[in-house]
């Protein structure tokens, strides 16, 4: 995945808040995934608008942490993502 | 047990064990549930109610066909208000793009799809049912012009192995999100046809290597998960990810299992949800807590390296074929069972042509 890429959560894909683990899970076919702090604030943005870019500088804002480092751990986290069936690209 | 049990993530409902197929690979168990012990609608709403209160996050829709139950629609609508993500195990047959329409309304998460074989010929002979290949391949269209997520679940054994890289093209050509290649496991009715679907040490050699490949071809696009032959592994699978741990099973008679094939475990006491608070059964319950954790297990698994990794493998497994639940699964190489196993497997592989299919009808 690159940066220009547009993330996005398919349909069958949701997040979600355990109310009995008191913690945001990501709900998908046949698989749950538990999201930390960084998960969360990453897919909140993954809103099938924003490239990987937008979302990136948004974070760097919000949490005013350095963009470069930023980025390629989002990329990495979507990828991982995209290889379990949790989200898709949106094709240019 | 040391450490309480943690909730469970997912539940099996069970809603009917009558199916349409009559495949010889059924893994329920012989003696199957009359429909009229079958639990009500309003039982079954009460059971997803509970489980979502217990912690269980998916819910599983199986039978039996659950298309059979005329009230599958109400009862997605009840796991949907229950907050449950919801997902229909389905040979197809019983659906129509009404049907189809109405459980799209009602919320339905996922569709997971047997596939018997990628002709209507093989498929039809598999499933015992003439005519259901060409009625799963319409549904399967169905589904995508609905847009529901699918996952084909492609049961593989001896006489459809070798098609397997024709059935992960079927799964791209459907738009089949998942792709689950389950060899089949030998539980239930399925140990009656044991020689005749045990597929042969070079077809699991090749299926592997075709799986290998198509994971890294298809990255992204398709996700495969493969179920391995287990006679043919070293070690046994994480049955049920170790008992009472993550799932439990709800049969269609309202008796809760820890898993499907527990029922052939003798001396084992379960529970049912017309009796009992779920709640209890998965925390209190005597089946659950026989082989929850690490007490119960012999020596040569308590202390074992792989301990935590399958948790001493499948309890029914041993059971079937050793005749011994709480012995190691005979698949694992340490085990003073796999002598047991390997003699099976040496017998399945005698025949050069494989036996006739005893159907479950």
């Amino acid at each position: 995945m690159q940066a220009e890429d547009v993330p996005l959560l398919p349909r069958g894909v949701r997040c979600h808040f355990d109310t009995v683990r008191k913690v945001d899970v990501l709900l998908g076919p046949e698989r749950v995934l538990m999201l930390d702090q960084i998960g969360l604030a990453i897919l909140q943005r993954t809103d099938g608008e924003a490239s990987i870019a937008q979302i990136s500088d948004d974070l760097a804002q919000t949490y005013e942490a350095e963009r470069e480092v930023i980025e390629p751990d989002v990329i990495a986290y979507l990828q991982d993502l995209r290889e379990r069936g949790f989200v898709h690209v949106r094709s240019a | 047990m040391c450490a309480a049990p943690n909730p469970p993530m997912a539940m099996l409902a069970e809603l009917t064990h009558r199916c349409p197929l009559a495949c010889p690979y059924c893994s329920n168990p012989t003696e199957l549930a009359a429909k009229e012990t079958e639990l009500s609608t309003e039982t079954w709403a009460d059971v997803f109610r509970q489980a979502a209160d217990l912690g269980v996050l998916q819910l599983h829709l199986s039978g039996g066909e659950p298309a059979s139950r005329s009230d599958l629609v109400e009862l997605v609508i009840a796991a949907r208000e229950a907050g449950l993500y919801t997902n229909l195990i389905t040979s197809g047959i019983g659906l129509n793009e009404r049907r189809l329409r109405a459980l799209d309304d009602a919320g339905l998460d996922h569709v997971q799809l047997s596939l018997q074989g990628i002709t209507a010929e093989m498929a039809d002979r598999i499933g015992g049912y003439t005519g259901g290949f060409k009625r799963k391949m319409h549904v399967a269209e169905l589904i995508d012009q609905i847009g529901f997520p699918l996952t084909l679940n492609a049961v593989m054994h001896r006489e459809n192995l070798d098609d397997l890289p024709a059935t992960i093209e079927m799964a791209l050509r459907l738009n089949a999100r998942r792709i689950e290649i389950a060899c089949v496991q030998f539980q239930g009715w399925a140990l009656t046809n044991r020689a005749a679907l045990q597929p042969r040490a070079e077809q699991v050699v090749e299926a592997k290597r075709t799986v290998a490949e198509a994971v890294e071809r298809l990255r992204g696009q398709l996700v495969i998960d493969f179920v391995p032959p287990d006679y043919y592994s070293d070690y046994p699978k994480a049955c049920m990810n170790g008992w009472g741990s993550t799932g439990l099973n709800v049969s269609p008679d309202g008796t809760v299992l820890p898993c499907h094939a527990a029922a052939i475990i003798p001396g084992l006491e379960f529970d049912q949800v017309q009796a009992r608070p779920l709640r209890d059964i998965w925390y209190d319950g005597p089946a659950f807590n026989a082989f929850r954790g690490t007490d119960w297990m012999p020596e040569l698994c308590q202390g074992c390296e792989r301990r935590d990794i399958d948790f001493g493998g499948c309890r029914c497994q041993a059971m079937a074929i050793l005749g011994d639940a709480t012995a190691p699964d005979p698949v694992c190489r340490k085990s003073p069972g796999r002598a047991t196993l390997d003699a099976l497997l040496a017998e399945d592989r005698q025949g050069v042509e494989a036996p006739e299919y005893v159907y479950r009808r």
